[in-house]
């Protein structure tokens, strides 16, 4: 997976609750079997007037001016702030592969629907967790001042105004902290322990042999 | 120390811990299908890396399927790249290998949540895996199963186990009887109204209680399947008589000798006694009435004889203006009374909806009546072909026939619209599906979450309807 160590960027403010997967990436663009090109469609139903199909000159399709990421002071953004239950429902990981191919390389908010903050993990997309006040906060600091950008330093586990001004804690699981820093490839690191595997697999086999075969 | 059903599905697949807690868990089934495997299959490729043991995965071709003309075979599939996926599946299978495979056209095909279970390859005390959210269904197995991510598909292959934290215990206890007309979804429904589509977040859920062992495994599939929408990956039931004869003579099940040990191995999944739970939910089943949705999300849901709240009365800001925001997108006024909306389509399917038991719930609603001249379209999508042979072995295809409804080819069809069954901008529909997300069953398509009963007798009246005072 892609590394992360340090994040300096500008933040969108994508004010409703309980977003999920459906909205972040529509079903009609998980046709494709790669895992790269699905940045045009981000929250396409919210971003464009018409309908998205896949295929379509995504450049040539009228623009909703009202949709916050059409908006000149999100351009370059690459932080999200987010509402509660952000990414509840499908388990489709084109949500973070899109957020990814964007450009947005973390989003904060108050929760996650687990699957989608599982998925972003594996991809090197930092979902960060901050107390429901701090996030409103933020909202509110991005609402007063154009080309708002936070620091985000995740061996430190922190997310940061740029001007050192306000620094807040976020939690995470060490081991995934290690994966994130190093960028390591877990299922490399998983085969390190083949042997234990096979020996659960057998004692396994041994006791229940109708789950095998 | 006293243990919990998921305490006791977890410590019996743990392989090794980090120290953060963290573990490797070790993966018993893993059903694939093809929206969501072709990357996997891509990425063991390119890093040189085989599967770890085929005879754990059962496949399928659900999402992308057509629901009609199957007679032209695959080139049925007008959309090159719906059928590219299903031809990926094909490739993917057929190089790496399966316990099971049902392609598209095949007599066992289906959604893979439906055919699991139906073949015996859904077995207590699994550990089960899909790259589908719904994969919590199987939990009425007593089985630890829950939704993945593609990456985590890979590592599945490759590894046969995942990384993952241990959740938090979370009992839904609902005793009494169920009166007429309400059903497994409408409980699912009224704990969704209840605790919010975050409320099991963090927790494995158990269900419990005398309504819960009254249900069959279809009923309880049902509410083990929107778990996902409470929040939740994995919800579960523990085993009873019910489990063990639903398995008796499936497929995949154990036989003679095995099947005996099996049994009694299977006996033992419940939660003990004294087992502690972090969270405790209690439904009283006969207080709880035909459920439908009234917005995007399946929390904003009533009982059919309430109305659509007005978000005025709603205190909290944020939520005030959620409310506001999908009665705009749902087309709908403040305190319109469930009754008075009415429907152009309904979608009577998916994982959720599409096994015998739901559709003989519905064609009992149906026999002898018409669909509404004002619904557009009616049909019903049975879960796999096996429901749809015994189906039309009880004659059930006929009653739907009958009444106008369109019989349909098994699949995921209308519940997500990646076919070309799908919602026109503006269009109204009853849907015995899960998700009521703004698009889900096609781009600006308003989506009602109901019983199949409930669905059945929306499309007969043209509106919703209380089914408890209707027959």
């Amino acid at each position: 997976m892609e590394k992360f160590t340090v994040h300096i960027g500008l933040v969108a403010p994508l004010d409703r609750a309980n977003v999920d997967t459906d909205a972040i990436i529509p079903k009609q663009f998980l046709k494709s079997i790669k895992r790269s090109g699905f940045g045009p469609n981000l929250f396409d139903a919210w971003r464009y007037r018409d309908i998205g199909e896949p295929g379509r000159d995504n450049a040539a399709r009228p623009l909703n001016p009202d949709f916050v990421l059409n908006q000149p002071r999100c351009r370059g953004a690459s932080i999200l702030l987010a509402r509660a239950n952000f990414g509840c429902g499908s388990s489709r990981e084109h949500a973070p592969w899109a957020l990814l191919d964007f450009g947005f390389r973390a989003v904060i908010a108050p929760s996650f629907g687990e699957i989608f903050q599982n998925n972003s993990f594996k991809n090197g997309l930092l979902p960060i967790v901050l107390a429901e006040r701090e996030v409103d906060t933020l909202f509110h600091d991005v609402a007063a001042f154009p080309g708002f950008r936070l620091a985000i330093d995740l061996d430190r586990q922190s997310v940061a105004t740029v001007d050192g001004g306000r620094v807040m804690r976020f939690e995470i699981d060490p081991f995934r902290k290690h994966c994130l820093l190093n960028g390591l490839d877990e299922i490399g690191l998983t085969l390190r322990h083949a042997g234990e595997i096979r020996a659960f697999e057998a004692k396994r086999r041994a006791e229940q042999p109708w789950l095998f075969g | 120390m006293q243990q919990t059903l998921y305490d006791k599905l977890w410590e019996g697949h743990v392989v090794r811990r980090e120290e953060d807690g963290t573990a490797l868990l070790y993966i018993d089934r893993h059903l694939v299908h093809e929206v969501t495997s072709p990357q996997a299959f891509e990425g063991l490729k390119l890093a040189g890396r085989g599967v770890w043991r085929t005879d754990s995965i059962v496949a399928t071709a659900d999402h992308n399927t057509p629901t009609t003309g199957w007679e032209r075979g695959v080139d049925g599939i007008d959309d090159a790249t719906s059928k590219l996926q299903v031809t990926t599946l094909d490739d993917n299978i057929r190089s790496h290998g399966a316990k099971a495979y049902f392609p598209f056209l095949d007599a066992r095909q289906g959604i893979v949540h439906v055919i699991g279970p139906e073949n015996g390859a859904t077995l207590p005390g699994m550990t089960v895996v899909c790259g589908d959210s719904h994969t919590s269904t199987h939990g009425a197995f007593a089985c630890l199963a829950f939704g993945i991510g593609t990456s985590e598909v890979e590592h599945v292959l490759a590894t046969q186990c995942l990384l993952s934290k241990k959740s938090r215990n979370m009992l839904v206890q609902v005793d009494g009887a169920l009166g007429r007309g309400v059903s497994a979804k409408d409980v699912a429904l009224a704990l969704i109204g209840r605790i919010g589509t975050a409320g099991g977040t963090g927790y494995a859920i158990e269900y419990a209680g005398s309504a819960i062992r009254a249900l069959s495994m279809e009923g309880r599939m049902t509410i083990c399947n929107m778990t996902i929408e409470a929040g939740a990956r994995c919800g579960m039931v523990a085993v009873d008589d019910t489990t063990i004869e639903y398995l008796r003579g499936r497929p995949f099940a154990p036989k003679g000798e095995q099947w005996e040990r099996a049994v009694a191995l299977w006996r033992t999944l419940a939660s003990d006694p004294d087992a502690k739970f972090d969270r405790v939910v209690r439904l009283d089943a006969r207080e709880i009435k035909p459920q439908v949705t009234w917005g995007t999300s399946p929390e904003m849901v009533v009982a059919i004889d309430e109305r659509v709240p007005d978000p005025e009365r709603e205190k909290d800001a944020a939520r005030r203006e959620g409310m506001a925001r999908a009665l705009e997108y749902m087309g709908l006024a403040p305190n319109t009374p469930m009754r008075d909306i009415r429907i152009d389509k309904v979608f009577i399917g998916s994982c959720t909806n599409s096994r015998i038991e739901d559709l003989r719930a519905a064609a009992a609603i149906v026999k002898g009546r018409r669909v509404a001249q004002s619904v557009r379209l009616a049909m019903v999508v049975p879960g796999s072909g096996q429901v749809k042979r015994q189906a039309e072995r009880e004659g059930l295809d006929r009653v739907f026939r009958d009444a106008g409804f369109q019989w349909r080819e098994p699949g995921c069809s209308m519940c997500l619209a990646m076919n070309a069954d799908r919602l026109e901008p503006g269009e109204r529909c009853a849907s015995t599906s899960n998700r009521n997300f703004e698009g889900r069953q096609g781009a600006g398509g308003r989506t009602h979450l109901a019983s199949p009963e409930m669905a059945a007798a929306a499309a007969i009246e043209g509106h919703f309807v209380d089914v408890r005072e209707w027959r």
